[in-house]
């Protein structure tokens, strides 16, 4: 529990770090020759100007929640989830599979979905956890490796010719799901689903589970000390195992909000790199599952606007996405050199 | 060429809530051997750590061959001819011997080229001369534990080491090896450099030394001649002479039943060497068993393997007759053992955990603290850390603090605190007053006493002999890895329990040279 004073302090130095990163920003954008109003300006009308605006931010927003979720629930049982991305394409393709072949009633197609996705996604992240614990391996590699095998396979059953390819187009991507499993826009004609309540309800109830369970106070105790856990009669090695596949089950859940709500189908590499965006998210957040809700929403409202400053022509995509690495860069900085150091110690 | 390779002056090195060295007066000749003989914690290590330029002294003087020198780091030390072999070894063990010799001042061939083979050359005169066995071009990691220390003995010589601290070297030895060290001692003697080695053990710097100062609680108690000495009077210098002490334990009043017991229990340390060797107890109710004996003799390992925190190799633990050979803390804590941990900030607290959040700390999945798996009462929970600190006097402005944020005392307080409010049967508590100041003290030697008034078996692990004195109804000694007495403490007394403690048997101890 955060004192208000402390909660008020770290806000500040949040807010500090934004103001920082566009600042140095500005300088880039000027130095490079474009106009500093202009990407400025296309920045927030895509991120925050009008209702298409904050749907795309929304929409974006929305699978970040789930994968900064599953960072920073690693993160508290001391641990790198890197591989959030291909957590999330196996949920996904799952959930896309269930969602098609599977005939359900309304709701319950959609919870069968997500309930697919998330285990498998789940099962994705017990490989590395069963490996680190067991086998002592390294779960910065393991989850990253993993991720990069998820991505591949995902790719190779949409492909032409692959055993999930939708044969009626050219494009690598799997059947529609039913309509029973979709869940329902919110913000029409946006993309934003009824995925994001789900997220939203995801970070209050990981909030509850790590503050408000004894099984959580287990999780947290494993990250901040091993050995005084140990002490405390908690089997750490279940602890890393199922921190793991819970960070997996949100990442899984992340793919899946994206099939059931925004595409209503697998597409192959759909994700402009959500799972990347939770490492950032999980941190600016100090690995705080409310906070993750906001850290999303500025992550969201950097890819929007960054679409905005491209199509405006302002400055090429590029600068968009410098921008967005220095946002990142700036706020996470300290905490990562300062998690680093951590872990170093350890 | 001054006589003296190094004098030290008025030494003292505070830290905080500690004076490690309290005006330390020191002086090693040239060419000679010289022991620094004291009890963990009597400030040996941190004395010559000042020496090799590690700790910068609150105040007193240091001459090197007679040049006074301040404020100066290890490299201007080894710049100054002094070396110090640690008792942990600072090698790269995945580099060869030659590699981690060199490191730092590797040889080079026009200026550019690593000089491989001038250094293997030169380790191997160094080798050949002080009679150190060594291939350098062996990998450190496949080096059993002497040869290693060897590398780091010739490491230090490479850097022009005329003066050699070793610290605790023969604690990692066999016997055997213990026999070599002393022999290639003895070669760099004939070659003139000096030598300090810290050590505990008596017998080995009689052994092995020419002189020795012996050092207790930061202050020099003196300084003999090692062929005009013997066991006896070290001992003596090192624990200090016999006190009267205050008894206050009253005469148990219940049934001492049996509560833990305890059978030729083996385990391994972190290492993997065997450090208890067969022991055997019972604990009963209404009473404290001390375990006396100089740290690293197996006390820690001991207590460990009693609150299923280490496994057993061989050997069976069982409380009540309940079977808890082979199981895990989990299991300890339920059958009603309670542990005061010997490192309080790594075992004992959740430093980032609020007092809430640590008071309940092995408790957390029981009632009334946890209803069911998804409810935990909050109101339960402060009201038991509200209560632990009331009762045992936690210095704290509230329940949300974090434990790192409370003081050494206060911490121990929380777990002590914690500990006993669980109404344990039985409770292992090991150097539970460590560091604490004299009213914190007191207060955990009186709960200990009032907890076993209450009828809980108490097993106290203590550094600290007048506390296993004033405390204990039965004495248990410990040494190299067994119990070798248990005795009343009204029948014995400081110089017989530091007789046992130092050579593990009173016998042996009396005249004994090599």
């Amino acid at each position: 529990m955060l004192k208000r004073s402390t909660l008020l302090r770290e806000m500040g130095i949040t807010l500090l770090s934004i103001t920082l990163a566009f600042g140095i920003g500005a300088f880039i954008i000027w130095a490079a020759g474009f106009s500093v109003s202009a990407v400025f300006i296309n920045l927030w009308k895509g991120a925050f100007g009008g209702k298409l605006a904050i749907g795309q931010t929304l929409t974006k927003a929305t699978p970040i929640i789930f994968t900064s979720l599953s960072f920073l629930i690693a993160f508290r049982c001391g641990l790198f989830n890197i591989g959030a991305e291909g957590q999330m394409y196996i949920g996904a393709m799952v959930a896309a599979v269930v969602g098609a072949h599977l005939h359900l009633p309304i709701v319950l197609h959609v919870v069968a979905c997500l309930a697919a996705g998330g285990l498998a996604g789940a099962f994705w992240g017990w490989i590395p956890g069963y490996l680190k614990a067991q086998r002592g391996v390294n779960e910065f590699v393991s989850t990253m490796m993993l991720s990069y095998v998820a991505i591949g396979f995902s790719d190779y059953l949409v492909a032409p010719r692959g055993p999930l390819h939708d044969d009626k187009y050219w494009a690598n991507q799997t059947v529609r799901i039913a309509a029973t499993a979709a869940l329902p826009r919110i913000l029409k004609p946006t993309q934003v689903s009824m995925a994001l309540a789900v997220a939203i309800f995801f970070a209050l109830l990981v909030w509850y589970y790590l503050f408000r369970t004894p099984a959580g106070y287990e999780l947290r105790s494993v990250g901040l000390s091993p050995p005084a856990a140990e002490y405390g009669g908690i089997r750490i090695k279940r602890k890393l195992i199922l921190a793991l596949s819970l960070a997996g089950l949100l990442a899984g859940l992340a793919g899946s909000g994206e099939v059931l709500g925004t595409h209503f189908r697998f597409i192959g590499r759909f994700s402009p790199g959500y799972g990347w965006d939770g490492i950032a998210g999980g941190l600016i957040a100090r690995a705080h599952p409310i906070g993750a809700i906001f850290a999303a929403l500025l992550m969201g409202a950097l890819r929007a606007g960054g679409m905005q400053v491209q199509r405006s022509g302002a400055a090429p995509g590029d600068i968009a996405a410098v921008l967005q690495g220095l946002v990142i860069f700036f706020i996470i900085a300290p905490t990562l050199v300062r998690t680093l150091i951590r872990w170093r110690r350890r | 060429m001054p006589e003296f390779a190094v004098e030290m002056r008025g030494i003292v090195k505070r830290f905080p809530g500690v004076v490690a060295n309290d005006g330390i007066d020191f002086a090693l000749q040239r060419g000679e051997i010289h022991g620094l003989l004291g009890e963990n914690g009597a400030g040996k290590t941190v004395l010559m750590s000042v020496l090799y330029g590690l700790y910068r002294p609150n105040a007193g003087e240091i001459f090197i061959n007679g040049t006074p020198h301040k404020h100066y780091s290890p490299a201007t030390a080894i710049g100054l001819g002094i070396g110090m072999v640690h008792q942990h070894f600072m090698l790269v063990p995945r580099l060869t011997v030659a590699e981690n010799i060199m490191l730092g001042q590797e040889p080079t061939k026009s200026g550019v080229l690593l000089d491989r083979d001038a250094a293997v050359q030169r380790i191997e005169e160094f080798s050949r001369q002080y009679g150190l066995p060594i291939d350098p071009n062996a990998r450190v990691n496949q080096l059993p534990v002497g040869a290693q220390q060897r590398v780091e003995i010739i490491k230090a010589l490479y850097r022009g080491a005329d003066t050699l601290i070793l610290d605790e070297p023969t604690s990692v030895l066999t016997e055997q090896e213990v026999e070599h060290l002393k022999a290639a001692l003895m070669k760099l003697k004939e070659e003139g450099k000096s030598t300090v080695l810290i050590t505990h053990k008596l017998r080995e710097a009689i052994g092995m030394c020419d002189r020795i100062t012996v050092l207790r609680k930061g202050t020099v108690v003196g300084t003999v001649n090692a062929n005009e000495t013997d066991e006896r009077e070290l001992a003596e210098m090192m624990v200090g002479r016999d006190v009267v002490f205050t008894v206050r334990r009253s005469q148990a009043t219940g049934e001492p039943e049996i509560a833990l017991q305890a059978k030729d229990i083996e385990a391994c340390d972190d290492r993997g060497l065997l450090t208890l060797k067969g022991v055997s107890f019972d604990l009963r109710k209404y009473e404290i068993l001390g375990i006396a004996g100089v740290q690293g003799n197996g006390q820690a390992e001991l207590a460990e393997v009693l609150t299923g925190l280490r496994p057993l190799r061989s050997g069976s633990i069982s409380l009540d007759g309940l079977n808890l050979t082979g199981k895990t803390a989990r299991d300890f804590i339920a059958a009603g053992i309670s542990h005061i941990p010997a490192d309080r900030q790594l075992r004992g607290l959740v430093m980032n955990f609020s007092l809430r959040e640590n008071a309940i700390l092995g408790q957390h999945r029981v009632r009334p603290f946890t209803l069911s798996r998804f409810w935990q009462s909050q109101r339960a929970i402060t009201n038991h850390t509200r209560r632990i600190i009331e009762a045992f006097g936690v210095q704290a402005p509230n329940t949300t603090t974090l434990a790192q944020n409370l003081s050494g005392g206060n911490q121990q307080r929380l777990i002590v605190g914690r500990e006993f409010s669980k109404e344990p049967c039985v409770i292992i508590a090991s150097q539970p007053t460590r560091g604490l100041d004299v009213g914190g003290i007191e207060y955990v030697r009186e709960q200990l006493l009032k907890m076993r008034d209450q009828g809980a078996a108490v097993l106290l692990i203590s550094m600290d002999l007048d506390e296993i004195l004033m405390v204990s109804d039965r004495i248990a000694v410990m040494y190299d890895g067994q119990i070798v007495a248990i005795k009343d403490p009204e029948e014995t007394n400081r110089r017989e329990l530091g007789e046992l403690m130092l050579s593990g048997s009173p016998s042996h101890a009396a005249g004994y040279k090599s």
